[in-house]
């Protein structure tokens, strides 16, 4: 098994039956987290280096989990910890330097967009997009499907809602994309400051001005975290009002299909895009997505170094 | 001085309406004969022009040198290099530099390093306000009497309405043009690139149409308010186009210019991230490349300048979002304006106009933009069937930031010639 793609720097780079051999590949790999010695010596004698130039502790540690499990051996750069990155050097500056170190894959979250696809034409490494600014961050996208796949035991056909922040949010953008690819129909609502131009014929989904109208057609519904930051920007006008009119409490959910997924990537601010007893209510499936980030990360590691051997 | 007779090419000269195979005989400096005879006269050494056009020398009203402050990007004496090796005999260089062109001593530091060092003529264009702040006025007085052709706050807007309307009315004592770089800049907010279906995909901040249009439609309506001539800058959407249509049609004194880039590339070029394609304004969408190509075709729209913007490697590498805006123009502006030609959708004369003629007449410069007897002698002589591909690393400029590398392009200079004196030969 191998991927068509050398790089994971966006959704667009795989095609449905990479995508079906990725969830195939993770669920294997969710098995060894399950073990009491959670680690196997697929990838030993491969270097992996993360490099964090924005931080991201939830999306690192699950990177850096996945690469031990698989015995390869990682690094990380982060923005503030080195003299790489820093002011002064340019990003192919910084990824020449560690090309000339020979690593097999670079994992790169950085808070401009694009900065992973420029960096694959400095290295002969492979790269995988843990984030870049707006962009994309495919890695969460596969990990949002396989719980879905996971908890719905199918994919096609659902109904998916994505709520808040679409405008900012690279999470959005992936599942956006890779949900219309394997068959799932998406639904994006929130405050129409932050949705995005054109994102109806950009992305194929539909945009509803009050998720409560679909909301009992639904069988997942994505929450996404509100920047507080962005309070400062006239997006919307105050925290209350967020959590007014475009957050989600259990009154909403009474509508709701008996089995609607709640799902979140996180980190959550309780209160504001959702109420504390939905994120931590029977429908939140939340923590699942944690778990299958890791087994995603492993797969992902996997497919793209796994037949490389003989390179 | 030497003399030079230049033969067997077509004599493209829209301000006198002359086009034709016709001799252009060149002495001192100036031109002294365009004549059928193709005999030359004692003492004047011979120019083949075969399978050339010779026009009026062009003229670029729109680039940055960088010099001073930031010449590690670009001075004046590589940018005029790459300017003569572009074509263009003269080029007037934008205000924001370091330290601005907001006085005379600064203007003048910019003429006399172009009179020793220049390839080709320089003419500064000054700042409206002081620093380019948009918060006082400039010495536009001082400005003007140094040798200043314009002024303009080029980079952004003059976000403060009542300033612009008493730098308008200042000016016209001056008989200075006033070059708007049409920007709301609270609307256009941080964006790289334009709003639309492309950066809705790309995740990357856009900055509508509308964010131009309004600064364009403000502007347009503090020249009828003050009678200034206002020049609006690198005109890149259907709106800013008709809303020039309308104030000509009501005879507002009103001019714009068009880079190469914006006919040529659309916010698609912005796809693979491509930090070459980061320009402000910014890559459009094809409905504007269109409308932009008609109005340039049908004089909406009266100038072709470059907007020449070179970069250090530096500045480009940073990821798009961070990138530095801005295309290393003034090399690869022929071939890019050529190939509308070979498309038919601009005529060589109309084009050979909007690189000579306009920005003459815009900018009110005496001897310039014609071959007519008497005129400096600034002859362009270009072979518009020569083929050949962008090399950036061979730019004369010091900015390589374009996204043409490898392009395979029509048309190229064969001799720039600046006031009678050969300033490039290709
Ligand atoms: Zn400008």
């Amino acid at each position: 098994m191998r991927l068509s793609t050398r790089h994971i720097l966006s959704i667009n780079d795989l095609t449905k039956k990479d995508v079906l051999t990725i969830l195939a590949t993770a669920s294997s790999f969710k098995e060894i987290s399950e073990r009491p010695i959670k680690k196997v010596p697929t990838l030993r004698g491969r270097t992996v280096i993360n490099c964090f130039f924005e931080d991201s502790t939830r999306t690192r540690l699950s990177f850096e989990l996945a690469e031990k499990r698989l015995s390869a051996d990682s690094s990380n750069i982060s923005k503030s910890g080195s003299a790489m990155a820093n002011k002064g050097e340019t990003l192919l500056d910084t990824v020449r330097n560690i090309e000339a170190m020979r690593p097999d894959i670079l994992v790169i979250r950085h808070s401009v967009a694009g900065a992973p696809a420029q960096a694959a034409g400095a290295t002969r490494a492979r790269i995988i997009n843990a984030g870049d600014g707006m962009h994309e961050h495919p890695t969460q996208a596969l990990l949002d499907l396989m719980t879905i796949n996971d908890v719905k035991g199918r994919m096609k056909g659902l109904k998916v809602g994505i709520v808040g922040d679409i405008l900012h949010s690279r999470v959005a953008r992936s599942d956006m994309l890779l949900f219309k690819k394997m068959g799932l129909e998406v639904t994006v609502a929130g405050p129409p400051t932050l949705i995005p131009f054109g994102v109806e014929e950009a992305f194929g989904v539909r945009v509803a001005s009050d998720v409560r109208d679909v909301l009992p057609e639904l069988d997942v519904l994505m929450l996404l975290r509100v920047q507080r930051e962005r309070l400062g920007e006239h997006f919307f006008p105050s925290a209350r009002e967020y959590a007014r009119y475009f957050g989600i409490c259990a009154d909403d959910l009474k509508s709701a299909k008996e089995d609607l997924a709640i799902m979140h990537p996180g980190p959550v601010n309780r209160g504001v895009e959702i109420a504390a007893d939905v994120a931590d209510g029977p429908r939140s499936v939340i923590l699942g997505q944690v778990t299958c980030g890791v087994a995603v990360r492993m797969a992902v590691l996997y497919l793209l170094l796994g037949e490389t051997h003989s390179e | 001085m030497s003399s030079y007779f230049i033969v067997n090419g077509r004599v493209i000269d829209p301000a006198s309406r002359t086009d034709g195979k016709l001799s252009v005989l060149v002495r001192g400096g100036k031109i002294e004969q365009v004549t059928p005879s193709r005999k030359a006269p004692e003492g004047a050494q011979v120019l083949d022009a075969s399978g050339c056009v010779v026009a009026p020398g062009f003229i670029d009203m729109h680039v940055h040198l960088r010099d001073p402050g930031q010449e590690y990007k670009e001075d004046i004496e590589s940018g005029t290099r790459a300017a003569a090796a572009g074509g263009l005999a003269t080029v007037c260089c934008m205000p924001n530099t370091d330290p601005v062109i907001d006085c005379a001593s600064v203007a003048e530091y910019v003429l006399e390093k172009a009179g020793r060092l220049g390839a080709t003529g320089v003419i500064p264009i000054g700042s409206i306000t002081r620093g380019g702040k948009g918060e006082a006025m400039s010495d536009i007085g001082d400005l003007a009497s140094a040798g200043a052709c314009a002024i303009s706050d080029d980079g952004r807007s003059v976000m403060n309405s009542g300033l612009m309307r008493r730098a308008m009315e200042y000016a016209t004592a001056f008989g200075l043009p006033v070059i708007s770089h049409c920007e709301d800049a609270a609307l256009a907010g941080g964006a790289v690139m334009n709003e639309g279906l492309v950066s809705t995909e790309l995740g990357l901040q856009g900055m509508p149409a509308a964010a131009e249009e309004l600064m364009v439609a403000r502007d347009i309506m503090l020249a009828e308010l003050t009678g200034a001539r206002l020049h609006i800058a690198h005109a890149s959407t259907m709106g800013t186009v008709e809303l020039i249509r309308r104030a000509k049609r009501r005879g507002i004194r009103v001019t714009a210019e068009v880079t190469p880039h914006h006919l040529t590339l659309t916010d698609e070029a912005v796809s693979d991230f491509d930090p070459n394609t980061k320009v402000n304004p910014p890559l459009r969408t094809e409905a504007d490349r269109r409308a932009l190509i008609k109005a340039l075709a049908d004089g909406t729209i009266d100038a072709i300048a470059t907007d020449h913007a070179p970069h250090n490697i530096i500045d480009k590498e940073m990821g798009f979002e961070e990138a530095a805006f801005g295309i290393s123009g003034l090399e690869t502006m022929l071939p890019l304006a050529l190939a509308l030609v070979a498309e038919r959708k601009l005529t060589l004369k109309r084009l050979v106009e909007a690189l000579s003629a306009a920005p003459a007449r815009i900018l009110g410069l005496k001897g310039k933009g014609s071959l007519k007897p008497g005129s400096d002698a600034d002859i362009t002589i270009f072979d518009p069937s020569a083929a050949w591909t962008v090399d950036a690393s061979r730019f004369a400029s010091r900015g390589k930031n374009t996204p043409f590398n490898g392009l395979r392009v029509m048309g190229r200079a064969r001799w720039t010639i600046v006031r009678g004196r050969i300033a490039f030969a290709g």
